[in-house]
């Protein structure tokens, strides 16, 4: 009888642990999420006042201030230029070498695999430098294409590995049985692991859209005249004023958080989660 | 016309000899059972001959053509995948007209050919369905009725039946017989299961370690064993061996004179089938270990010469363990085998 008891005690005690520890990771995210919008959300005095309300003003004043701020859309319009040609590389790039890996046995696979993960273990400091000195002697600095190039080569990565996890949970056979009824490899590619893998691929594309949107570090110093957003509100944020900065962190965070809420359920196949 | 030739086929992955000089011809309308334990090559020589893998040397005819150059589309043929390999992302009738499609068949012909084998296969309520919302069973006959609608020249079955639970597996076997003999296609099945093997086949190729042992009709394989490869694999329980040794005037086994073949060697095998034999007041000595009724016989395992030996007896005998029998072979049942060839004698 006592030790059902304590056995009760002991489940719902863990059960209390459970659920505090994960209102305390959602309130690590969310907060500073919330304070950002209602600080965006608020006119300038109530921003820099104390102490602060926790319900927005409803205040667009300084949302307004960036639509009018001279370079602001050119910034934004280099941004999606610059995600949307890392979004087609690295998919063009890393679905085959995916594709690859999930069909194909090959010397030094494993090997492969781990180098893929290996590249993001360069900082991009150390590399932006050399990088700018070559693309000024190509003749691609300050260049989207340019920038453009170095995102694709941090999202690859995780465009290889998210594609060949989907293309693993395609059966083998569903190609073959393809090829046994008149299909070629590419038809039956076309008619048969397209269609159900389209959106995994969908998804890995949106990730690399979000990994280029907010990459700062080689935007900022291999563009100069045709900065990315990122790097064009780090710079003037700088020496803004706390409002400013508070709406031009929001402006940058929103659409990356849409995107990654719109693909949640395939970033897993890139920890090799079944996403069922 | 689709007689299917191998000719000296072989493959060798990087150290590993997975089959060994093939050669075997399946007449036309023949249904074929490559037959044996797993890893002993059969479905690695099914997809040699779907295309699927390509041999490491010798050739692949079928209906007077050569095609282990081709692809597996130009060869003629269809195949059904052990885990079906239905099309998640299609309706029932799109997956049995999807050859028809690739083939760009008009549309009146996909229709009704869709419809056709898909009664052929009792499945015509479920062509609006998904593959998802099917059972295994009707997945089964989704894949057969897709493998039908392209009306090959051959048709290649991996294992079809293994996924399915015992009892479909009965019904699915009887349908498949039927609907196979009906289409008067050329049928190569692979499968491990002896049950299904003998039931289906017109001739059954036994396989083992890359090589064909024998092929032969079920009765032959059954009776006349080539090898005591066979003789040990064929037969629930299989074939029974004991050591003869030459004496006067035959064979002595098990201290019983047997006029057996006439070899050259020393010692040969000895063979007999678990239910050619009977109790009688001289014959093999036996010693009773175990006792298992069955219902229709009793399987009795004894020991005999040393060696276990099974004997399924008249229900009605009175046995038990400990008991000393006398067993008497039925002389025209008896086999011999070369001991070190292991070939029949």
């Amino acid at each position: 009888m006592s030790s059902s008891v304590v056995n009760q005690d002991t489940r719902k005690a863990g059960r209390i642990l459970y659920v505090a520890s994960v209102a305390l990771l959602c309130a690590w995210v969310l907060v500073p999420i919330y304070l950002l919008l209602v600080n965006t959300l608020s006119s300038p005095e109530a921003v820099s006042s104390f102490p602060k309300s926790l319900l927005p003003e409803f205040n667009t004043e300084s949302l307004e201030f960036f639509a009018g701020f001279s370079g602001m859309l050119n910034a934004l319009a280099n941004s999606v230029y610059v995600a949307a040609i890392t979004m087609v590389l690295s998919i063009l790039i890393g679905a085959p070498a995916g594709y690859a890996l999930s069909r194909f046995d090959f010397r030094g696979k494993e090997l492969f695999r781990m180098l893929i993960l290996l590249t993001r273990a360069f900082p991009l400091p150390l590399l932006a430098l050399p990088l700018a000195v070559m693309f000024i002697r190509v003749g691609l600095d300050d260049s989207i294409l340019g920038l453009a190039l170095v995102h694709t080569t941090l999202a690859i990565p995780f465009a290889v590995l998210i594609t060949f996890s989907l293309f693993s949970g395609i059966p083998v056979e569903l190609e073959e049985a393809s090829w046994t009824l008149g299909c070629t490899r590419l038809s039956g590619f076309r008619h048969v692991v397209f269609p159900l893998i389209l959106p995994g691929i969908t998804a890995s594309a949106i990730f690399a859209f979000v990994i280029s949107w907010n990459e700062v570090f080689a935007a900022a110093v291999l563009t100069i005249e045709n900065r990315t957003l990122t790097a064009f509100l780090l710079q003037n944020l700088d020496t803004s004023p706390l409002h400013l900065k508070f709406a031009g962190g929001f402006i940058l965070v929103v659409p990356a958080l849409i995107f990654i809420f719109a693909v949640r359920k395939y970033l897993f196949a890139m920890w090799g989660i079944a996403n069922r | 016309m689709a007689e299917i030739q191998i000719k000296n086929v072989a493959k060798k992955w990087a150290s590993y000899q997975a089959l060994n000089d093939i050669n075997l011809t399946i007449r036309d309308r023949e249904f074929m059972v490559l037959l044996g334990a797993s890893g002993c090559g059969k479905t690695t020589l099914l997809r040699i001959i779907a295309g699927l893998e390509t041999a490491s040397s010798g050739e692949v005819w079928i209906g007077g053509k050569r095609i282990d150059h081709l692809p597996p589309k130009d060869r003629g043929i269809a195949m059904v995948f052990q885990n079906y390999a239905v099309f998640p992302h299609m309706t029932v009738f799109e997956n049995i007209g999807f050859g028809l499609r690739m083939q760009k068949q008009p549309e009146a012909v996909v229709q009704e050919r869709v419809k056709r084998t898909a009664s052929l296969m009792h499945i015509e309520q479920l062509l609006g369905r998904y593959s998802g919302e099917l059972s295994g069973g009707q997945r089964q006959r989704v894949a057969v009725a897709r493998a039908l609608a392209m009306e090959p020249d051959v048709i290649l079955m991996d294992e079809p039946l293994s996924n399915l639970d015992a009892l479909l597996r009965l019904e699915m076997r009887a349908e498949l017989k039927g609907v196979l003999a009906e289409s008067q296609t050329t049928a190569i099945y692979v499968t491990h299961d002896q049950v299904e093997a003998m039931s289906l086949a017109d001739r059954i190729s036994v396989m083992n370690r890359g090589e064909i042992v024998q092929a032969a009709s079920p009765i032959e394989v059954y009776r006349n064993p080539a090898a005591e490869f066979v003789a040990g694999f064929i037969g629930n329980p299989p074939m029974n061996f004991l050591n003869a040794k030459r004496s006067a005037n035959g064979w002595n086994v098990a201290g019983e004179e047997f006029a057996g073949p006439a070899a050259q060697s020393e010692e040969i095998r000895f063979a007999i089938r678990p239910e050619d034999l009977s109790v009688a007041t001289s014959g093999l000595p036996a010693r009773v270990r175990l006792v298992e009724p069955l219902g229709a016989h009793l399987q009795v395992t004894c020991e005999v010469d040393g060696e276990m030996f099974r004997v399924l007896l008249d229900s009605d005998l009175q046995i038990k363990a400990g008991d000393t029998l006398c067993l008497a072979p039925q002389a025209d049942r008896i086999r011999w085998f070369d001991k070190t060839t292991t070939k029949a004698l």
